[in-house]
């Protein structure tokens, strides 16, 4: 109870906030159709009504995002192109298989970096450049040069995510795999181990709590990647795109239910992540 | 046969300001079963000589010579058990896979693994806690943990460096009266590193006194104890005499007003 508390209580303030916000900017509009109509002196509460139940506000109220959000999944049939859930799966799936694609690279990078001196020097500045690059510039090179070729759909939105995500890997990986103190690869000379078991016995388990730090960075970014990366191709649908004609048809709250699944994705992520990282940690032997 | 063998053996690390000469003509020989100790003050050397042994420092000059081979064919003969000033216990292995890391790497069989992790346990008193991660234990404790893991692959050279340096005084007497019997016991050949001249003269056959800048052998102690030593051992006459001649060498190899030029 008295974690939950500061916890409703922040909602609440939130919460307030932002319907405050919504009276106060939606109010011009609201005045002007309340002159059209010829009402006069209308009550602060039900102006304020008004405000929250506008079809396209500048600011939508929460309760009308979350009704949009129940309508455009629950509400609806899955195969729908309306469908949310449809679009979020879309969006997902092209994050997940680019975190895999961006986790394997970025440890492929580090391994390759650490034990060879000339890559470490001529990898790093390249690596830290592709992260210099807008991923606003990036994308849609990336998405339409693909489909000149004929790959479309799945791919080159993962590749996308799998650009974002792969730095935080390599970065926290080779920090990683360097944090054995120089008492600990002593002991392994001196019972003559080889780099291989240098590796696996003692480089990779110290480098288990950096992965999935890392991870966490890395799957949030897939996942901007991927809607990054559906903005440059309407037809493929997905979260991206239900931003992209949100915004085009100036439907506000079609917009922020997009962003509200899409954040929600992010946090069941990072905690799926964090989850696996609880159960590595417990197998590895660390304090409860 | 001599476990150890340096003659004028020096070593001098590279600085930017002057190199710094950690070891200069040292001679000295080491035989089997001997439990030969290492004193002296900080930079007198004593530590480096230590790690020249187990191959991880390169001799500049002179010859070093450990089972009549040179240490990095030493070394890769597996020749000897290292323990460190710290435990470096892996903290994602339990005490018994800790034990048995030096047992993996050079590829010993899963039941004979098993068996010397468990003999070794014994030998060190840690029975019981196999199943423990290194967190649990108490600093002693992981202590013995590491001198077991040294001990595990039963090479005939132990080398200690400053083992007990970082524990408290109860936990090291009784970790030195321990670390006897153990030597008693498996009849191997300790060199053992440590600044505490007490430790030192309980310990050892022989106590070699090092003082620093160069580092090098002051004086070479033989001591008349007797193998079997009690603790109380240590307010005997004799064994104040060894700790005097052993203090004498310290202040005699080492004048304190250098310090502050």
């Amino acid at each position: 109870m008295t974690r939950i508390l500061p916890v409703l209580t922040i909602l609440l303030a939130l919460l307030l906030f932002w319907y405050a916000m919504a009276v106060h900017m939606n109010a011009p509009w609201q005045n002007t159709l309340n002159n059209r109509a010829g009402l006069e002196n209308v009550p602060f509460m039900d102006f304020a009504q008004q405000a929250w139940a506008q079809d396209k506000p500048v600011l939508p109220a929460p309760h009308q995002v979350v009704s949009e959000i129940w309508n455009a999944t629950i509400a609806l049939d899955i195969t729908s192109r309306r469908s949310l859930a449809y679009h979020g799966w879309i969006t997902l799936s092209a994050t997940l298989l680019g975190f895999a694609f961006g986790t394997m690279l970025g440890i492929v990078l580090a391994v390759a970096i650490i034990h060879n001196d000339a890559s470490d020097r001529s990898l790093m500045p390249w690596i830290i450049a592709s992260q210099t690059i807008p991923i606003l510039a990036v994308a849609p090179m990336v998405v339409v040069g693909l489909g000149a070729v004929g790959l479309t759909g799945l791919v080159p939105k993962a590749l996308i995510s799998m650009y974002l995500s792969f730095f935080p890997v390599v970065v926290g990986m080779v920090k990683g795999l360097r944090s054995p103190e120089a008492i600990q690869l002593d002991l392994l000379r001196t019972y003559d181990a080889s780099p291989v078991q240098v590796f696996w016995k003692l480089r990779w388990p110290a480098a288990m709590p950096f992965l999935f730090a890392s991870m966490k960075v890395g799957i949030a970014i897939s996942l901007i990647g991927a809607v990054v990366a559906e903005l440059s191709n309407a037809s493929g649908g997905g979260l991206g795109v239900r931003l992209l004609t949100g915004s085009y048809n100036g439907q506000t709250i079609q917009i922020w239910a997009a962003l509200f699944i899409a954040a929600g994705l992010a946090a069941v992520l990072v905690a799926i992540v964090g989850g696996a990282e609880k159960w590595v940690n417990g197998r590895m032997g660390a304090r409860a | 046969m001599s476990v150890v063998q340096a003659m004028d053996l020096g070593l001098t690390f590279p600085a930017g300001d002057g190199d710094v000469v950690a070891l200069k003509d040292v001679n000295l020989t080491i035989g089997k079963g001997e439990f030969v100790s290492f004193i002296g003050p900080s930079g007198c050397g004593k530590t480096t000589f230590l790690r020249a042994i187990a191959d991880l420092e390169k001799p500049t000059s002179g010859t070093l010579s450990v089972n009549g081979q040179t240490p990095e064919e030493a070394r890769r003969a597996r020749a000897y058990g290292y323990v460190f000033q710290a435990a470096a216990l892996y903290p994602w292995r339990t005490i018994e896979k800790n034990v048995a890391l030096p047992l993996e790497i050079m590829g010993y069989g899963q039941a004979q693994q098993h068996e010397r992790v468990r003999a070794t346990l014994e030998l060190v008193n840690l029975t019981g806690f196999e199943k423990k991660y290194p967190w649990q234990l108490s600093g002693g404790m992981q202590q013995r943990a590491s001198i077991a893991r040294a001990l595990s692959f039963d090479a005939d050279l132990l080398l200690m460096d400053e083992p007990f340096g970082a524990l408290d005084e109860i936990v090291r007497d009784h970790l030195n009266s321990e670390l006897l019997k153990l030597w008693d016991r498996t009849g191997k050949t300790i060199c053992f590193v440590t600044h505490s001249i007490p430790e030192a003269v309980y310990l050892s056959t022989r106590i070699v006194v090092m003082s620093p800048r160069p580092g090098r052998v002051t004086d070479v102690i033989e001591s008349t104890l007797p193998r079997e030593r009690p603790l109380d051992i240590r307010e005997t006459p004799e064994f104040l005499e060894i700790a005097a001649r052993v203090r004498d060498g310290l202040r005699a190899g080492h004048s304190y007003e250098e310090e502050h030029v």
